[in-house]
């Protein structure tokens, strides 16, 4: 099997590369990356001409919901709607139930991404039992299975005891280990329903004071500095978390970060509607907050866009603001927001901006290859984007099982076109391709 | 009553209003206030409409006002109540909102403990909306009794010096107020223990002060917010002894006002905590004026929303037009 992707706009940020190639796969590996290729008679050339070809993206925060909430997602429609994003590897939440803590509920997540074979799911482990924050989840035994985690997050819940996020650093050293938490100091937000300023102030709604996240990033990164762990701070929404950040890299403190789409783009006035597919948490914020992430995100102080897509039923959203459950899809829209909001405002330039979906991340933990270099013998991991592309967004035409998309009927140019995983389409001309060949061919055979 | 009246489709934040409507609010409830105060009996404008009193969040007060106010002008009105409304405690908001659209009211007047809730529902029906308060966002009617009892004792409000002091943080009744005020020309003091004012409150177009005792001398009206007990624990302020002496309105902040100068509250009062037992029962307050005007006013508010709202006709669609989304 040879697949040429021809002519199209080489983004490769692991070798710098930014120019017009050929790019040849075969067997699932890249082959060939040069400025012309032949064509041998049995390949299929795919034209990309005015198109980007870039590694897989790769997203650090995706609630797959299976096990336990597979009503709003399961493993296989969320590697679908990855797929149609241009992913070819999501890493898993851990806040599932059972909370993925222990070694079997791992091992099920990433088998069961490896059988429906559309993008590699790579398991997060919860940092304590049950999310509790009171024990450990085991580390080491998860760190050794078949899924090999090294991301630990207890994502939705803070830790909030200082002693036992210590702990956890301290002990993740063992395995080189990322701990990652939701970066939210729990006493300041209690009740809290969206961004505490103006809006919520007239809206009437209990708010949630950027204090609350700088606070608990800045005791994390204390913290991890301190015992020279791995930190990574998730969805950082406020112009004050940012300095923080900026300021513990500078000091040498082991620290990564990642932004969402949604933080690049909302703000909180759009609460004004009291429709709950804007709830999130942490929170939409304001346009003074959208700018410093833009910054961060281009001056590398943030380095990995994450989606933390979060599929929510109908019928938990359609509830009054201050009952429905935080959370917005991501997957599908993540590229179309960073080029609509970003790269083509100039903030970041493509091969900037393809590193925080690619490079970025497979920075932060071990992610088998995922967002690496472009090069002869890498598996081919590919995504091709039309960058000029304009399409409006409809929850309904998602991936998805839910459809609570905050960017209904808006406008988004730019959206993957072909995903590749291991040299197979997962994605192809806008159409996800399952991975069952042999099931397709023993149905045409019965019928 | 006249026919020149602004239209008001819906009544679910005093932001959504205008000068002129606001004033067609007052205008008319002054025409309908002998029949608030039961010198003249009701009248068979409303007659054949039907108002729901949707209330999902207790308030006997609130409930027998519109429901005085509906029956004065000869409406049906059904009740609907429910303690919370959410898919944990049974049918859903949206369920209810379903609901009440198949029974084919003509109104619904929404009470709810969650912001937001009034404007939700309009979404899913197509009669008028009346808030009858949501969380901490709107109290629409409140504001509009209130700014009608301060129009009856001062005359036009322009210019006029109005200290609002209390728990403006959790405060529907506040937020309404200010709105209200300002559409009237009125100049708007908030006083309060800076923990219970709202983040940007500077955005609302209002003066701050820091001691009641500098501003009330120049106050035409000084109105208490009720201020819940509960606050003191979760560290608003330390006890309701210390928060009577410096927030309260006392008898000798009361002597300093002037002679004409109003007292009022939106009930329940905590007598002893935001205002005295003795200014409560003094002839500067006209708390108990403010319950019977809350009639007139919310008769005024029916009147307008379904007076000249054009009769619900369904379409006469087979079931199977209509293509309803399959889940």
């Amino acid at each position: 099997m040879r697949i040429l992707l021809r002519h199209g706009r080489v983004l490769d940020p692991a070798a710098g590369t930014d120019a017009v190639r050929d790019v040849l796969v075969v067997d699932g590996s890249v082959a060939e990356v040069a400025d012309h290729l032949d064509t041998p008679s049995d390949t299929e050339v795919i034209d990309c001409d005015g198109l980007w070809v870039t590694p897989g993206f790769v997203d650090l925060h995706t609630h797959l919901r299976e096990p336990g909430g597979e009503g709003a997602e399961d493993i296989a429609t969320g590697s679908a709607a990855g797929a149609a994003g241009g992913y070819t590897a999501l890493c898993a939440m851990a806040n599932t139930d059972p909370v993925c803590d222990a070694v079997p509920i791992a091992d099920m997540v990433w088998r069961r991404g490896r059988e429906v074979g559309l993008v590699d799911v790579f398991p997060v482990g919860s940092i304590t039992r049950g999310l509790r924050g009171e024990e450990l989840s085991p580390f080491g035994e998860l760190h050794g299975s078949a899924a090999r985690v090294d991301f630990f997050s207890d994502d939705g819940i803070p830790l909030a005891d200082a002693l036992v996020m210590r702990r956890a650093l301290q002990y993740a050293t063992a395995f080189d280990a990322v701990i990652c938490n939701h970066a939210e100091e729990p006493d300041l937000t209690a009740d809290a329903q969206m961004n505490e300023g103006a809006m919520s102030s007239v809206l009437g709604l209990p708010g949630w004071p950027h204090e609350a996240e700088e606070v608990m990033i800045a005791r994390d990164l204390i913290l991890a500095g301190g015992v020279g762990a791995r930190l990574h701070v998730p969805h950082v929404t406020t112009a004050g978390a940012v300095e923080l950040i900026r300021l513990a890299k500078q000091r040498g403190v082991r620290v990564t970060a990642e932004v969402t789409p949604h933080h690049l783009l909302l703000t909180d006035d759009l609460v004004a509607s009291y429709d709950p597919v804007f709830k999130v948490n942490p929170p939409v914020r304001t346009d003074a907050d959208v700018q410093a992430l833009r910054a961060a995100l281009a001056d590398g102080t943030i380095d990995a866009v994450a989606t933390d897509h979060a599929p929510h039923v109908p019928e938990l959203k359609d509830q009054e603001w201050e009952h429905a459950p935080c959370g917005m899809l991501g997957l599908e829209t993540a590229f179309g927001v960073v080029n609509t909001a970003v790269i083509r405002a100039g903030v970041l330039d493509p091969l900037q901006a393809i590193a925080r979906f690619t490079t970025g991340p497979a920075g932060v933990r071990d992610l088998a290859g995922h967002g690496g270099a472009i090069a002869a013998g890498r598996p081919a991991n590919l995504t091709v984007l039309d960058p000029e592309r304009t399409w409006t967004v409809d929850g309904r035409a998602l991936h998805s099982r839910a459809r609570n998309t905050p960017y209904q009927g808006r406008e988004l140019t730019g959206r993957a076109v072909h995903t590749l995983l291991r040299g197979r389409f997962t994605l192809r001309d806008g159409e996800v391709v399952p991975d069952q060949p042999s099931t397709t061919s023993t149905s045409e055979v019965a019928q | 009553m006249t026919d020149w009246l602004p239209h008001i489709p819906r009544l679910i934040s005093i932001e959504e209003l205008d000068t002129e409507q606001v004033t067609a609010v007052l205008d008319t409830a002054e025409q309908l206030l002998p029949i608030a105060q039961r010198r003249r009996g009701s009248v068979p404008t409303l007659r054949g409409k039907v108002v729901c009193n949707l209330f999902l969040e207790d308030s006997t007060r609130t409930r027998l006002s519109f429901d005085l106010a509906a029956k004065r002008l000869s409406a049906e009105v059904i009740n609907f109540s429910a303690k919370g409304s959410s898919v944990s405690k049974g049918e859903s908001f949206k369920d209810t909102a379903l609901t009440l659209d198949a029974m084919g009211v003509d109104c619904v007047v929404v009470r709810s403990g969650s912001s937001g809730a009034p404007l939700q529902l309009a979404g899913y029906l197509d009669v008028p909306i009346m808030n009858a308060g949501d969380g901490w966002h709107q109290h629409p009617t409140q504001a509009l009794l209130d700014v009608f009892t301060m129009r009856r004792h001062l005359g036009d409000l322009t210019g006029r010096r109005v200290v609002i002091v209390g728990d403006v943080l959790h405060s529907r009744v506040a937020r309404s107020e200010v709105q209200a005020l300002k559409l009237l020309g009125a100049h708007v003091t908030l006083v309060a223990p800076p923990t219970l004012l709202p983040p940007a409150v500077q955005d609302w177009g209002v003066e701050v002060a820091r001691d009641l005792d500098e501003v009330v001398a120049d106050a035409d009206v000084l109105y208490a917010l009720r201020v819940q007990r509960e606050r003191m624990h979760r560290a608003f302020f330390p006890s309701s002894r210390e928060y009577a002496r410096i927030w309260g309105v006392t008898g000798d902040r009361v002597a300093r006002m002037k002679p004409d100068a109003l007292v009022m509250h939106p009930g329940p009062m905590n007598r002893g905590v935001e205002i005295t037992g003795d200014v409560a029962d003094s002839d500067r307050a006209v708390i108990t004026e403010q319950v019977t005007n809350g009639i007139a006013v919310r008769m005024a508010c029916l009147y307008l929303l379904l007076a000249s709202h054009p009769p619900r006709v369904e379409p006469c669609v087979p079931p199977a037009a209509r293509t309803g989304e399959v889940a």
